[in-house]
């Protein structure tokens, strides 16, 4: 993760969009292309009810390709959303052009020849989709693989924060990084909050990242007292 | 330890194979292999760790699922029998809890603590392909695993290694991994609807996961799909939701 944060950091800002979560976002998908020597990554942030929301893309090709997906409601992103785990396509040209009739025609004649998508997901918590496309065919390597995830990850952390209103930094992310060995707990108390607040997983997530940080606290320290109930969440934050 | 007739282990070979050529579900037959290798084995617990792609394991099922058991698949993604037999691709066979502090100082002393003496440890792998371990607890002192035993537990991990990698084999080659991550995640949606449960029920995590499985073991359906529906729409699940006390 720390590899990936610095990578991000390390992208130049671009031009247009310099603020707020499209900025963030922009940057995550630009270095994101980088490592993996994509064509272009587009990256889809979906409304708590699962109704596309907010499209970045690394360039205005890439980000229409996004876009048909919606259009035509089907394509690897869909599926990826759907199914809920990645969907990796590493050549459009194998049995692709049956499973989407439509859209991986288009993406083809785009000059695209794999397309791998991430969900930007934890648990049932879907808050989007990164798309990362290619000019040539093949299989992503393990490492871009494992990249990729990481990415997936960061996009995910930085969507909460930002609707959580809390400031990206690195230190924070050391705090409130899943730490090994206490994850179930993290997720048992993501359940428990969202009984809570009386909301959904997504809201439930972003409000124990801001109380870890207000408070200057582990996240995992913040799940252990939910799920001992020495701490409980109020519907009403004010 | 254990005497197994041939016609039950032909028929959990059976099942196994069953499953696999239908549209299976990966939690689900992780939990049928956890559930009837320990069937096999006079009961003693089982649980499933498989890696992620960075190598980590993650606990994945279990034939009996509690927070001890589960803290003690979880700490194995640091140190413990099945880290060493995803890392060698080699079994960890009857190794004494209480002599292993040396050799996991965190994991033998949890384990001791939960009241177990003896751990073993099988490879989920296929040739060069590893995809996790299989763990077994015994809480007795004479928990041993006869050489037999462990030549059944091996094979039924094969015969699933075996299976799942031959679903890849037929059909694309990225289908095993886009599963596997599909049924860690399903995992975490399992953890998540524990805390949803325990919350509207006033009941505790392991309380509040026997309620999910009973409800869907009831109804039929998956645990998969069930815990789905419980962290998006709870009340589509009364029985579930209702504080304890009010179910009928």
């Amino acid at each position: 993760m720390e590899r990936v944060r610095s990578l991000i950091a390390a992208e130049p800002t671009p031009l247009h969009d310099l603020d707020g979560i499209r900025g963030l976002m922009l940057r995550l998908c630009a270095a994101m292309g980088r490592v993996v020597g994509a064509s272009g990554v587009g990256l889809t942030v979906m409304a708590k009810d699962g109704v596309r929301g907010v499209i970045v893309a690394t360039d205005p090709a890439t980000e229409r390709l996004e876009e048909l997906q919606y259009t035509l409601g089907e394509g690897p992103c869909v599926d990826a959303f759907g199914r809920q785990h990645p969907v990796l396509v590493p050549s459009l040209a194998d049995g692709a052009m049956t499973r989407w009739p439509t859209y991986a025609p288009a993406a083809y004649d785009a000059g695209i020849r794999a397309v791998f998508a991430f969900p930007l997901q934890v648990g049932g918590a879907r808050l989007g989709i990164m798309d990362v496309f290619r000019s040539h065919p093949g299989a992503l390597s393990g490492e871009e693989f494992r990249l990729a995830l990481t990415f997936a990850d960061a996009a995910v952390s930085t969507l909460l924060d930002s609707q959580a209103q809390v400031p990206a930094s690195d230190d924070l992310d050391d705090r409130l990084g899943d730490p090994l060995g206490s994850r179930t707990e993290l997720f048992q108390a993501q359940g428990m909050v969202m009984a809570q607040l009386g909301t959904n997983l997504h809201d439930a997530m972003a409000r124990m990242r801001a109380y870890a940080y207000a408070e200057n606290r582990h996240l995992a320290d913040v799940a252990s007292d939910v799920v001992a109930r020495r701490l409980r969440f109020d519907p009403d934050p004010s | 330890m254990t005497t197994v007739s041939a016609d039950r282990l032909a028929r959990v070979f059976v099942e196994f194979a069953d499953t696999l050529v239908d549209e299976f579900d990966l939690i689900e037959f992780f939990q049928l292999l956890a559930s009837r290798t320990a069937a096999l084995l006079d009961a003693s617990p089982v649980g499933l760790l498989i890696a992620d792609p960075r190598g980590r394991l993650e606990f994945m099922a279990a034939s009996d699922e509690n927070v001890k058991l589960l803290e003690l698949f979880q700490v194995q993604n640091q140190e413990g029998p099945c880290l060493d037999a995803y890392r060698s691709g080699t079994p960890v066979i009857n190794a004494d809890l209480r002599a292993a502090e040396s050799r996991w100082p965190s994991f033998a002393a949890r384990a001791v603590a939960a009241g177990y003496r003896s751990v073993h440890a099988f490879p989920l792998r296929l040739r060069q392909e590893k995809i996790g371990a299989l763990n077994v607890f015994s809480a007795t002192a004479g928990g041993r695993l006869e050489d037999s035993d462990v030549q059944i537990v091996q094979a039924l991990a094969d015969v699933a290694a075996i299976g799942l990698l031959q679903q890849r084999a037929i059909s694309r080659a990225e289908l095993l991994t886009e599963q596997l991550q599909g049924a860690l995640n399903s995992r975490i949606i399992i953890e998540q609807a524990k805390g949803v449960v325990a919350q509207a029920r006033g009941t505790s995590v392991d309380e509040a996961f026997d309620l999910i499985r009973t409800y869907s073991r009831n109804h039929s359906r998956r645990l998969g799909d069930v815990a789905s529906a419980v962290v998006t729409d709870l009340s589509s699940i009364p029985e579930l939701s209702r504080p304890q006390g009010n179910s009928h």
